[in-house]
């Protein structure tokens, strides 16, 4: 579905993203794991048109989308839900679900989608009037997550969503994430979470400064000890410094 | 007759902070999406005001002359936007800021080169110039149209951003411009939105103070947008409930003050305004209705 080859991306004279090469088939999880820095979301903001790529290509079903803007990628069904949830706090939990739908061509099941939404984080329906800024931590990663799945996604890119929650919403985000998969979603999952990604994940890609460290399926990554070396030691300082 | 005559002053002051705050509606407009602090916006009411001016001489009758110059006002917005603010989008405030003045010394002196520096007389229909009665309270026409124009052009708006799509694209857009793009919204419409929405507003203003003052020049439009400008940083800058409050303070407190300061200090009354302001933003530096400010990419 998804083909990435020879990324590179700059931020300014900093070369973020060194030739990431990585493939996602149609209905897999595949997560990008990583220590903080690494590229991870850089890799999805240059997938979604936010940041320009230096060389490289990305093709989406043999279609070239590496020129794109983000509203023309939103419209091919590759929807980004970033980092940080980056909910719109202002507006009511109904109109950011809202913003989910601008680039559908059918608003007609627009409603019953909602609904959907609900049966999946039924909190959101008790706060549907409420402002999005209002919500907790847990609340608002569940309301990025149905904002984006309103958008109908044939690609779902998922950026850090157990960022900062309670080991419980992690949880339950995590279950709700492997729902999605099993219903046939084709997931990008970016997690600084390793062990609970790998856990859901078909096949995993770890990323370190900028290139890719390492690839393999769950079967593989689960007993591969460069993950520990390379990631998980190094995970347990991001935290650290996400903390202070 | 001292109640009749404050209740006088504070329709008078209404009025005119009816006509900041459709001022300070497009400045936050722009400025909740771009950062850009649009002094070029008070341009926008002399365009619209030379333009009404124009259609009325020619011939056009007084209203449809003032429905046309607004629409070229919001022409103008519009043309601005596309030729001096997109080229620049993305750089640095100080330099957007320093564009804007660029555009209003272009269009300044543009209408200088036009119309000459000289003021004109800016006629205006009988029932603009009235004075209404009710018992001892007497109002002119003009303040009550204001109110009533304005009060409209709020419902409107609060509908729009508040029920379309577009409208509430417009606030997200204002919010997290790349959540916004994540979503796959327009940006460029928005903007576009923005700028047209403000400039049209400007251009009631335009008409309305035109009226008001009774003559226009080229320079007219750049009190008026300091005011405004005032306004929306009071009210909480970017934030359009904040410029709507903030317009309106503004004219209360320039009127009242100007009503009730013994009148050996009323020619100050700028002066205690902006004394009040001062302190006012000493206590809530973002502004009444301003969050604090988050950082914006």
């Amino acid at each position: 579905m998804l083909k990435i080859e020879d990324l590179h991306i700059y931020y300014g004279h900093v070369h973020a993203l060194k030739g990431i090469t990585l493939e996602i088939q149609d209905g897999e999880l595949v997560a990008l794991l990583g220590p903080n820095g690494a590229g991870k979301s850089t890799t999805l903001m240059g997938i979604s048109g936010i940041v320009s790529l230096r060389s490289g290509t990305i093709q989406y079903d043999g279609m070239d989308i590496s020129k794109k803007d983000p509203q023309e990628i939103v419209e091919l069904g590759i929807i980004h839900s970033p980092e940080g949830r980056r909910i719109f706090g202002n507006l009511s939990v109904l109109e950011n679900l809202r913003m989910g739908a601008v680039r559908r061509r059918d608003k007609s099941s627009l409603k019953k989608d909602m609904e959907e939404v609900f049966s999946l984080f039924p909190i959101l329906e008790k706060r549907q009037h409420q402002a999005g800024g209002t919500l907790s931590g847990g609340e608002q990663q569940m309301l990025a997550i149905g904002r984006a799945l309103i958008a109908k996604p044939r690609l779902l890119m998922l950026d850090e969503p157990s960022l900062g929650l309670a080991p419980l919403v992690v949880k339950e985000i995590f279950t709700v994430i492997k729902g999605l998969h099993e219903k046939g979603v084709t997931i990008l999952l970016v997690e600084q979470n390793a062990r609970q990604a790998l856990r859901i994940a078909d096949r995993s890609y770890l990323l370190e400064t900028g290139s890719i460290a390492l690839t393999g399926t769950k079967a593989e990554m689960a007993n591969n000890p460069e993950i520990e070396k390379i990631y998980l030691s190094r995970a347990d300082e991001g935290s650290v410094q996400n903390a202070t | 007759m001292q109640l009749e005559y404050l209740v006088q002053q504070i329709i008078n002051s209404v009025s005119i902070g009816s006509l900041y705050a459709l001022m300070a509606i497009g400045l936050a407009m722009v400025f909740g999406i771009l950062r850009l602090i649009n002094f070029a916006h008070g341009d926008l009411i002399m365009v619209g005001s030379y333009a009404t001016l124009l259609l009325n001489t020619l011939g056009l009758p007084f209203w449809i002359a003032a429905l046309l110059g607004i629409l070229i006002s919001g022409l103008a917005g519009v043309v601005m936007e596309r030729v001096a603010y997109r080229p620049i989008r993305g750089a640095s405030d100080v330099a957007m800021l320093l564009t804007s003045f660029a555009v209003t010394i272009f269009l300044e002196n543009l209408a200088v080169m036009i119309f000459r520096a000289t003021s004109r007389p800016f006629a205006s229909p009988v029932i603009l110039s009235q004075v209404v009665k009710f018992g001892g309270i007497r109002v002119s026409s003009l303040s009550l149209i204001s109110i009533g124009i304005t009060l409209v052009l709020l419902v409107l708006l609060t509908i729009f951003v508040k029920r379309t799509e577009t409208g509430i694209s417009l606030r997200a857009t204002s919010q997290d411009l790349i959540a916004a793009r994540l979503m796959g919204i327009n940006v460029n419409r928005i903007i576009v939105t923005a700028f047209i929405i403000g400039s049209v507003l400007a251009g009631v203003v335009g008409v309305l103070w035109s009226a008001r003052v009774g003559k226009i020049d080229p320079l007219m439009g750049f009190q008026p947008v300091l005011k405004a400008f005032v306004g929306s940083v009071v009210g909480g800058l970017g934030s359009i409930p904040g410029a709507i409050l903030g317009g309106y303070l503004l004219g209360i407190m320039e009127i009242l003050l100007q009503a009730l300061l013994p009148s050996n200090l009323a020619p100050y009354r700028d002066a205690f305004v902006f004394i009040i302001l001062i302190i006012l933003l000493l206590f809530r530096p973002n502004g009444i209705l301003g969050t604090t400010a988050k950082e914006k990419i």
